[in-house]
């Protein structure tokens, strides 16, 4: 509505000045940052979506042999994803306990659960990378069909995010490293936390899509117009 | 004293004073616009000079020894792809966006300023690279800036082994690049405009521009994720967009990919980027004839909301670029359906802008000149677009010299009169002197004429039938004699052409130093960019103070006021009223 009524406005009519409230500086400082994460994240999503329908494309080719479906496919059975995942959830939910403590002021418990949160993401991505190995081991590289090569273009565009994301981590790390004010750690750990669990839920669709089959693929390709 | 804050906080801050921290690693959103806009120049008179060397030899062919059909698709690719991409879209939006945005709104400088500064150093990396193409083995792509597979990546197109790679990256580069510019645009345009800026009192330009930006944002993924995948096709080995195929012999271990899909990845880029290019100039073009006019912008609020219907329904025609490539051919009508309906609010910016016109005070200054010369070109390049948008008549013109004229007219010629029309219009406030009057006319003159030349008579050549891309016509039935003279006759226009481009450069370094002093607002704007302190603006844009906004940008020849402009910034109790008629008349008795 709010929208709405800014679109509408008659601007040729009017003379006064609108009394608009401004926050202090530091307020706007943090939306700025809220509202570039949240169109950065749009375009990660955008990505991922573009990855998501060519890959839903591919699986209609003949000769795309899906990587789960039968006992016998690389991912039938799913328990090593199962392991990553949850060193992955471990790490958002450290990331989210992080924020919280900034929030308390308790710099101890958040300096020590931002640090463990961004080990078990290095945690998560070394086992991603054993996973690589292993698939490759058993025949299905990059090269060997369309469906080994989205697993290995998917987890790695994942991973290549939450490197960058492990990169931004500096700076709220600055901040308690040079005790800044609690709200300035918790504000700069909020946004560090939502990226976190966007990651996650973007890794969980992933998981989703990577283990399905066939006729899956085919009612989602259905589902998104792909297919008749 | 500077400052730099927000919108309307100042903190003081201390401006950078060694050459190096003002000029080089700049925050400054001014400095870091007008380095935006050398390297885009700079780039595109690379690209100027590769589109002579291509018209020499469709000109005159059998005469040039250094033109070979492989350079000769290598200057093609790499003129497009420059002029779209790194010409364009760069000067656009990171060179007027960088500039206006924070002036036009009234804020201080981005919302990210480091950010800011990142993104332009990484503009010059892909730059870099791109150019860096040239000198590998093999030289620049050739594959057509499409960069269509599979023939890109294949044995026997030039540049099939380095230079695609090349290619790839620096686009991916240029994402990133464009990526966090376009993070700043948006971010500073929602947050920090000044007290009384609302959306609706925003100048055109900054409407073009934060739209443009949105869609750059979701568009140039799209382009981000086919050269991810046609990399790793090329270099790993995988075959997302390559079918299993015998190349000169050989069987490849390609198997399964499909080159469609990578058409439609990227038109669904490059169908928004043809508005990512438009409606920044839209904007632009809006103020300047609104400004030259003396007069409010006709619609005012039709056109924004054209601008955002624009943005939204260009994600909903790229397949218009693909009715020859074998898709699905029901898309061809669903998508023929959407090209005629974006042509609506289109029309209607077309008809606002005469509207503008009509029975305006117009000053054919040289801003102006080149804004009408805009009008032009834009409905022709508009119109054959309608024709090209219907199937059946696309089919017989695809890959033509019409389809060249077209997308020359409307999204080469057009954009870059504009962007000319702007360079004229806002360079008295960037440098604080006004360019030579009569080198500018002449440039305008032989730039419209000279580029009409060039492309009106290409569509009859389209109509011929005349193949775009072919290096030589060699012995073709269909095609007559006459076809050699028109080729050679356009090559001589675009030759001339090019040269005034050199009497436009060299006005610009003239006038910097020889030119008159332009003086506080020599157009009698509206718009805040030119209501600053300081002529051309100083760091931190305001001094203590940001301006505050009482109306929109467009009050022009305001009946009962006596000057015919009132600046946003101006207080009503200010705005000094015409004398009451019986008064003046007493007063002249």
């Amino acid at each position: 509505m709010k929208l709405w009524r800014a679109l509408t406005e008659k601007s040729w009519l009017d003379q006064s000045l609108p009394t608009v409230e401004v926050g202090t500086l530091a307020e706007r400082d943090f939306t700025s940052k809220r509202i570039a994460l949240c169109v950065f994240l749009v375009i990660v999503t955008v990505v991922f979506s573009l990855f998501v329908v060519t890959f839903l494309t591919h699986s209609l080719y003949p000769g795309f042999q899906a990587l789960a479906g039968e006992p016998w496919r690389p991912l039938g059975d799913t328990s090593q994803l199962w392991v990553n995942t949850g060193l992955l959830v471990l790490s958002s939910a450290l990331m989210q306990l992080s924020v919280n403590s900034a929030r308390a002021g308790k710099p101890g418990y958040c300096l020590a659960s931002l640090l463990s949160a961004a080990l078990f993401t290095l945690l998560f991505l070394l086992a991603q990378l054993w996973l690589w190995q292993q698939l490759s081991g058993m025949g299905y590289g990059v090269r060997s069909n369309p469906s080994s090569s989205y697993f290995f273009l998917f987890t790695g565009v994942h991973g290549i995010h939450l490197l960058g994301g492990l990169l931004v981590l500096a700076r709220p790390l600055s901040h308690i490293w040079h005790a800044s004010k609690a709200e300035v750690i918790s504000k700069s750990l909020r946004l560090c936390a939502v990226y976190w669990h966007y990651l996650l839920a973007v890794w969980l669709i992933l998981f989703f899509l990577l283990t399905r089959s066939p006729e899956t693929y085919r009612f989602l390709a259905v589902l998104c117009g792909l297919e008749a | 004293m500077k400052y730099t804050a927000i919108a309307d906080q100042p903190v003081e801050m201390h401006e950078p004073s060694s050459f190096i921290g003002k000029y080089v690693w700049s925050q400054d959103h001014k400095v870091i616009a007008i380095q935006y806009s050398l390297t885009a120049v700079f780039v595109g008179l690379v690209a100027l000079v590769l589109s002579g060397l291509m018209r020499l030899q469709l000109g005159f062919p059998d005469t040039f020894d250094f033109i070979n059909p492989n350079s000769y698709l290598q200057f093609v690719t790499m003129h497009g792809m420059i002029m779209v991409v790194y010409l364009l879209t760069a000067l656009l939006l990171g060179g007027f966006g960088n500039y206006l945005i924070p002036l036009m709104i009234g804020a201080r400088d981005m919302a990210f300023p480091y950010l800011n500064m990142l993104s332009y150093w990484t503009y010059l990396l892909a730059v870099i690279v791109l150019l860096a193409s040239f000198f590998v083995p093999g030289g620049p792509t050739g594959g057509g800036w499409t960069l269509y597979p599979p023939q890109t990546i294949l044995r026997g197109t030039p540049g099939y082994d380095w230079g695609i790679i090349f290619m790839l990256v620096s686009l991916a580069i240029f994402i990133v690049a464009f990526t966090m510019g376009g993070l700043n645009y948006v971010t500073t345009i929602l947050q920090a405009r000044a007290p009384g800026m609302t959306l609706m009192r925003m100048p055109l330009t900054i409407w073009g521009i934060f739209i443009a930006t949105i869609m750059g944002l979701l568009a140039f993924p799209a382009l981000l994720v086919s050269a991810i995948m046609m990399l790793m096709d090329k270099i790993v080995g995988t075959s997302f967009f390559m079918p299993a195929l015998v190349s000169l012999g050989e069987t490849l271990d390609y198997s399964g990919g499909s080159p469609l899909l990578f058409q439609h990845l990227f038109w669904f880029f490059g169908h928004p980027e043809v508005y990512i290019v438009a409606l920044p100039a839209f904007g632009m073009v809006s103020d300047v004839l609104a400004t030259h006019a003396r007069k409010n912008i006709f619609g005012y609020r039709m056109m924004v909301w054209a601008i955002v219907i624009i943005g939204a329904l260009s994600f909903v025609v790229w397949a218009h670029h693909m009715y020859v490539s074998g898709m699905n051919p029901t898309f061809g009508f669903f998508f023929a359906t959407t090209t005629l309906i974006i042509a609506v609010p289109t029309a209607i910016k077309v008809y606002n802008w005469v509207l503008t016109l009509w029975r305006g005070n117009i000053h054919l200054t040289v801003p102006m000149l080149f804004a009408i010369g805009f009008i032009f070109t834009f409905i022709h390049g508009g119109l054959s677009g309608l024709f090209l948008g219907n199937v059946v008549i696309d089919v017989p013109l695809s890959d033509t010299y019409f389809v060249v004229a077209h997308f020359h007219l409307v999204m080469g010629v057009s954009p870059i009169m504009v962007l000319f029309a702007a360079i004229y219009h806002w360079y008295p406030l960037i440098t604080g002197r006004m360019f030579h009057n009569g080198l500018a006319k002449l440039h305008f003159w032989v730039t419209f004429l000279g580029t009409y030349s060039v492309f009106l008579p290409m569509h009859y050549l389209g109509f011929l039938g005349l193949p775009r891309r072919y290096f030589a016509m060699g012995e073709t039935s269909f095609v007559p004699d006459s076809v050699a003279s028109v080729n050679a006759s356009i090559t001589v226009a675009a030759l001339i052409v090019a040269l005034a481009q050199l009497v436009f450069l060299a006005n610009l370094f003239w006038s910097l130093r020889h030119g008159p002093k332009a003086g506080h607002n020599p157009w009698g704007a509206t718009s805040l960019e030119w209501q600053t302190p300081d002529v051309p603006p100083h760091h931190g844009n305001w001094g203590p103070e940001v301006p505050k906004v009482y109306r929109w940008a467009y009050s022009y020849s305001v009946p009962e006021v006596k000057a015919d402009f009132i600046p946003q910034n101006l207080p009503p109790e200010e705005v000094i009223a015409n004398e009451p008629a019986d008064e003046q008349r007493e007063r002249e008795s």
